[in-house]
C-alpha cells in the first residue's frame, strides 16, 4: 500500500494547481450568474439572491451574438479544415527530408504575437493592401466594397490564427498511415476518390475530430479577432462577455453568459463526438 | 480500356523492362514470361530488383523503359486499380479500421460485386479462420493477418497475385506451414502466383519456377531442381544452397563426358551441365553429393585424393565434414548418419568421391564466392 501512494503524490501538484485556479473560479462564477444588483448599491456590487433568471435574460438579449459566434466558429472551423488537411497532407506524405522544416514552418507564426497578427490582417484587407485592387480589378468586388470591419474579415482572421491548432493534430494522424495501407487500396480496385473517402479519411478521423475540437472551441469563444477585424456589427458572445465583465461591470449577466456558452459547447462537441465515433478508430 | 484491362486474362509477358532510379538501375532490360496458372518465385538477396519488378506489375511504380502484357493486354501504363491483379504486401497493409469481413470484402465492393456475403464466407473459410469476421486487425496475431491478406486478395480472383515476401515476419515453424498451406491454396484456386523472397528455401518448396535475380538482372531461371542440379553461374550455385567450386582445365573429352583436371587429378562431367567457354572452368559439386572414404579403399566415379579433415560437426540427421584438399582448399562434405555413427575424426586422410553426373562446370573466369552468404571462402587459388 506503502509503495502505490507515489503516483497520487505526484498527481497532488497538478491537482492543486487546477482546484486553485480551475475549480475555485468555476465556483465563484457560478455563484456570481445567479448574484443581482445590492437597491442602492454602488456600481459593482452585487449580493447572492439565486436570481436564475439572469441566465434567461441574458440568453434573450444576446441570442444574435451567440448565433454569430457559432455561425462564425464552424465556418472558420470548416475553411481551417479545408485548408490544413492538403497541408498536413502533403508534409506527412510529399514532403520528403523538408517534413520537420515544413512543420517548423506551421507554427512559425507563433513566434510573433497573436496581437500583432491579427492586427496585420487589417493591413492586408485594407485598401492599400493587394487584395482589395486584385479583387477589384478582376471584377470580383464593387469598387465601393471594402472588407475591413465585416463579418468577412473576423472569419479571416480566426481561420488564420487557428489554422495550426488545426494543422498539427491532422498531420500526426495522417503522418501514422501506413502508406501501404493506401497502396493496398488501390491495389484493391480503389481510385484515388475513393481511396481516400475509404482509407485516408477513416484513418485520419483522430485528427480531424481533435483539429476541429481545438479550433471550434477556441474560436466559439473568441473576442480578439471580432474586436480587431470587425465593427459593432460582427460582435461574438465573447466581445458582450468581455465588455459586460470589464466596461458595464455586470458580473452576473457575464457569468451566466459565459455558463451558458461552456454549456452550449459541451452540448456540441458531446454529439459531435459521438457522430465521429472516434472511440471506433483504433 | 478500363473494360478491357480488368478483364485480361493469360500469360503475364514483361519486356526489356527497365526501372532507374537517377543513376541506380534497379531492374535492368528484363525479359520474361510467366505462364497462366503458374506457381512463380523471384528469388533474389534485398536489392536485386524483385521487388520493384513486383511493383510494377502490380501497377504501383511506373517502368522507365519495356513494357507489360497479360493475354494480349497492354497494361504498362495501367492504373493499378484497374489490373486484374492483386497484392499480398509484406507487412500486410489490412485496413485497421476496418473488420475482417470488410477487409476482404474491399476489392468486391469497389467493383461492385453481388454475392459479397457469400464470397467473403467463402474465403474465409478456405483459410480457416470464418470465426474471425468481425474483429479489427489488430486483434489478429501475425499468422491470422497474413491468412487475411491473403484471402483479402484472392477472393477478387485476380488474373495475378503477386506476393511479396509474404512469410517473411513469420516464425519458422509458421511459416514452414504456411508455405504448405499457400501452395495448397494455389493449386485450390487455380491462379497465377508470382511469389518475391530471399528465402531459397522458400522459393524451392513453394514454386514451380524459380528466376534468380541479381542486380536487376536474371542470372538464371528452372524448376528447383534445374537451378538446384545445374547451376549455369556461381551466383546461383551458391545462393540456392551451397557448393564446392573447384578450379580446374577442362583438358579433353570422353564420349557425352568431359575430362576435367583438378589440381593435377582428372575427374568426369557430363557434357551437359557445362557452362564453360573455354578451357578454364570451375567443377562444382554439392555437398551432401561427396563421399568420404578412408586412403586406400576402393571407390567408385570421381575421386580426389589427399584430404585429410579439418573439421567434424555432428547435425543429428548428417555431419558435416570440412576436408581440407591438397591444394588448400577445404571442402565442405555432408554425410547422413545412416550408420549411427560418425567414422571421421579430425586429422584423419580420406579420399572424396562422388557420381560424374552430379558434376557441373562453371565458366572460369567466376567470382567463385559471388552470392554466397557466408564469408567468403578461400576457394580461389590465384
Amino acid at each position: 500500500m506503502g509503495k502505490n501512494r507515489t503516483p497520487y503524490l505526484l498527481l497532488l501538484p497538478g491537482f492543486g494547481f487546477l482546484f486553485t485556479f480551475f475549480i475555485l473560479p468555476i465556483i465563484n462564477l457560478a455563484q456570481t450568474s445567479t448574484q443581482t444588483k445590492i437597491a442602492g448599491g454602488d456600481t459593482g456590487q452585487y449580493e447572492q439572491t439565486l436570481h436564475f433568471r439572469n441566465y434567461i435574460d441574458a440568453f434573450v438579449s444576446n441570442r444574435e451574438q451567440f448565433g454569430r459566434s457559432f455561425l462564425f466558429a464552424t465556418i472558420s472551423t470548416l475553411l481551417a479544415l479545408a485548408i490544413a488537411y492538403p497541408l498536413a497532407y502533403a508534409i506527412a506524405f510529399k514532403a520528403g527530408k523538408y517534413k520537420n522544416l515544413l512543420l517548423v514552418l506551421v507554427v512559425a507564426p507563433f513566434f510573433t504575437s497573436f496581437l500583432l497578427r491579427t492586427i496585420a490582417w487589417k493591413q492586408i484587407l485594407g485598401e492599400e493592401g493587394f487584395v482589395i485592387p486584385t479583387l477589384r480589378s478582376l471584377g470580383i468586388i464593387s469598387q465601393s466594397t471594402t472588407l475591413t470591419s465585416t463579418s468577412f474579415a473576423v472569419v479571416m482572421g480566426m481561420t488564420y490564427n487557428f489554422l495550426p491548432f488545426m494543422t498539427l493534430p491532422l498531420f500526426a494522424s495522417i503522418d501514422r498511415i501506413d502508406p501501404r495501407t493506401l497502396e493496398a487500396s488501390g491495389d484493391l480496385y480503389a481510385n484515388g476518390f475513393t481511396t481516400f473517402r475509404r482509407v485516408t479519411l477513416p484513418l485520419s478521423m483522430p485528427g480531424v475530430v481533435a483539429g476541429t475540437l481545438l479550433t471550434f472551441i477556441p474560436a466559439a469563444g473568441d473576442y480578439v479577432n471580432a474586436s480587431i477585424l470587425g465593427d459593432p456589427t460582427t460582435k461574438m458572445i465573447g466581445n458582450v462577455i468581455e465588455s459586460r465583465f470589464f466596461k458595464i461591470v455586470d458580473y452576473p449577466t457575464a457569468a451566466a453568459l459565459s455558463f451558458t456558452l461552456m454549456a452550449a459547447i459541451l452540448i456540441l462537441v458531446t454529439l459531435y463526438i459521438r457522430k465521429a465515433g472516434t472511440e471506433e478508430l483504433v | 480500356m478500363t473494360k478491357a484491362s480488368i478483364e485480361a486474362r493469360g500469360d503475364l509477358r514483361l519486356t526489356r523492362l527497365t526501372k532507374t532510379y537517377g543513376d541506380f538501375t534497379a531492374v535492368d532490360d528484363l525479359t520474361l514470361t510467366i505462364p497462366k496458372g503458374s506457381f512463380f518465385a523471384l528469388l533474389g538477396p534485398s536489392g536485386c530488383g524483385k521487388t520493384t519488378t513486383l511493383r510494377m506489375i502490380a501497377g504501383l511504380e511506373e517502368p522507365t523503359a519495356g513494357s507489360i502484357h497479360l493475354g494480349e493486354t497492354d497494361i504498362t501504363t495501367t492504373k493499378p486499380y484497374q489490373r486484374p491483379i492483386n497484392t499480398v504486401f509484406q507487412n500486410y497493409a489490412l485496413f485497421p479500421h476496418l473488420t475482417i469481413f470488410e477487409n476482404i470484402a474491399f476489392g468486391l465492393r469497389r467493383r461492385g460485386q453481388k454475392g459479397v456475403k457469400e464470397a467473403v464466407d467463402k474465403v474465409l473459410n478456405l483459410v480457416e479462420l470464418p470465426h474471425l469476421a468481425e474483429r479489427k486487425p489488430t486483434q489478429l496475431s501475425g499468422g491470422q493477418q497474413q491468412r487475411i491478406a491473403l484471402a483479402r486478395a484472392i477472393v477478387n480472383r485476380p488474373a495475378l497475385l503477386l506476393l511479396d515476401e509474404p512469410l517473411g515476419a513469420l516464425d519458422l515453424k509458421l511459416r514452414r506451414q504456411m508455405q504448405i498451406e499457400l501452395k495448397w491454396i494455389q493449386k485450390e484456386v487455380g491462379l497465377t502466383f508470382v511469389h518475391v523472397t530471399h528465402d531459397q528455401e522458400e522459393a524451392m518448396t513453394m514454386a514451380d519456377t524459380i528466376a534468380v535475380m541479381n542486380e536487376g538482372h536474371i542470372e538464371q531461371m528452372g524448376s528447383p531442381a534445374d537451378l538446384y542440379d545445374n547451376p549455369e553461374t556461381a551466383y546461383v550455385a551458391n545462393f540456392l544452397g551451397q557448393s564446392n567450386l573447384i578450379k580446374g582445365t577442362i583438358s579433353g573429352n570422353d564420349g557425352d563426358s568431359l575430362i576435367v583436371d583438378l589440381y593435377g587429378q582428372k575427374i568426369a562431367l557430363p557434357k551437359s551441365r557445362s557452362h564453360a567457354i573455354d578451357n578454364s572452368t570451375y567443377a562444382g559439386i554439392r555437398p551432401e553429393k561427396f563421399r568420404i572414404s578412408l586412403l586406400n579403399t576402393q571407390t567408385r566415379g570421381n575421386v580426389l585424393t589427399g584430404g585429410h579433415i579439418e573439421d567434424v560437426s555432428y547435425i543429428g540427421v548428417s555431419t558435416q565434414y570440412q576436408v581440407e584438399m591438397p591444394w588448400g582448399q577445404e571442402l565442405m562434405v555432408f554425410e547422413q548418419n545412416d550408420d549411427g555413427v560418425a567414422p571421421f575424426k579430425k586429422g584423419d586422410a580420406v579420399n572424396i568421391s562422388w557420381e560424374p553426373t552430379f558434376t557441373f562446370a562453371l565458366r572460369g573466369d567466376e567470382d567463385a564466392t559471388a552470392g554466397s552468404e557466408v564469408e567468403p571462402e578461400v576457394l580461389d587459388e590465384e
